[in-house]
């Protein structure tokens, strides 16, 4: 009994230390998004200057899609933007791009600067969509299912070990489900 | 420099420190109890760019949009716990800076009681032991130590020094 009572704090001590330094290692900027497996809010963009399209959250009905969140003032989204026109020469599937809080026409002519790998750019100047999304910071991308469900979100520039082990394998995973209930349906 | 121009350099950088809001002038709502409920849910809401000051606080531009929005749903009618949970929709509850008392936080809310608990019931503990202990050893003299010479000396200590430590006892 005595010899609990003195190892207990030790104990303790050990226990709590352990997830000290594990929330050491935790980075903070990582927060969970509430917004996985629920539907993508609607969104209605105007075009950025230039372009002909914006952007509304009916575009990708049906459609396995990235959503990515960039601005020309952004620093880490040059470094990603290679990646981004590399999966969009590939084809492999639809990219919107929500032009985040730029003063107008900047967007537009960081695109036409770098290349533009969307599908639909939307222009979201007042910061409103991004709010909905629950974005923190840019740039961030999220995976949207054919059923228009938000199904994950990548903080932090899309790198090509990122495309490579995470947001391909959902992708194709999404567009084999895509598929399967399209096959249903031909049978039924 | 001379002292009244050092004292005058201080106090200007003393004036110019934060002054703990980031509330501009074009956000403020005409309707000063609105701007008041929004300033206080404000302080309620964290900043998800700082993450440690709230988006009254915060100059970032997203706690700007933020604090907007707060304003807007608030003049649409909105009720405070409404334009809270509008936000938690959003950022979870991550977004509160005080979090609430649900199932998956209960232990945090609970932690203080609870350690508390577990130290009075081991300083309870190790009180009765402590008495016990003083309770089997009341027969031996040797065990009322008054304090004003060293433990060690009281063993061998002649009588009238054992007198003196059981008289004080009673």
């Amino acid at each position: 009994m005595k010899r609990f009572f003195l190892l207990a704090p030790l104990a303790l001590f050990i226990v709590l230390g352990g997830y000290f330094v594990a929330g050491l290692k935790r980075d903070p900027m990582r927060i969970p998004s509430v917004l996985i497996d629920r539907p993508l809010p609607a969104i209605e963009l105007d075009a950025i200057e230039g372009f002909e399209k914006g952007f509304s959250s009916r575009d990708i009905e049906g459609e396995v899609a990235l959503v990515n969140i960039f601005g020309s003032w952004c620093a880490s989204c040059v470094i990603e933007h290679p990646m981004l026109m590399e999966i969009a020469a590939s084809g492999e599937v639809v990219i919107v791009g929500i032009d985040w809080k730029d003063p107008k026409g900047a967007g537009a002519l960081w695109l036409r600067k770098n290349g533009n790998p969307y599908h639909f750019v939307g222009d979201d100047a007042a910061g409103r969509t991004a709010i909905d999304l629950g974005v923190t910071g840019a740039p961030e991308t999220f995976v949207v299912d054919a059923n228009g469900r938000i199904r994950y979100k990548h903080v932090g520039p899309v790198t090509p070990e990122v495309w490579r082990y995470q947001l391909r394998p959902l992708v194709r995973q999404l567009k084999e489900l895509e598929y399967d209930v399209e096959d249903d349906d031909v049978e039924g | 420099m001379s002292r009244a121009r050092l004292l005058a350099l201080i106090l200007v950088f003393l004036s110019a420190a934060p002054a703990g809001q980031a509330v501009e002038p074009d956000e403020i709502l005409a309707n000063g109890a609105l701007e008041a409920r929004a300033r206080t849910i404000s302080r309620e809401l964290r900043c998800v760019v700082c993450q440690s000051q709230s988006i009254d606080d915060s100059n970032a531009p997203l706690a700007k949009d933020m604090r907007i929005i707060v304003r807007e749903r608030l003049v649409a009618g909105d009720s405070d716990d409404q334009v809270l949970k509008f936000m938690v929709d959003r950022y979870g509850d991550y977004v509160l800076l005080k979090p609430p008392v649900q199932r998956n936080t209960i232990f945090l809310w609970m932690a203080p009681v609870i350690i508390f608990l577990i130290a009075s019931g081991a300083a309870g503990a190790y009180l009765v032991g402590v008495k016990r202990a003083d309770d089997l050893a009341g027969d031996d003299p040797s065990d009322d130590w008054d304090g004003d010479e060293p433990r060690d000396r009281a063993d061998s200590a002649p009588r009238d020094n054992v007198a003196k430590a059981s008289k004080q006892e009673s």
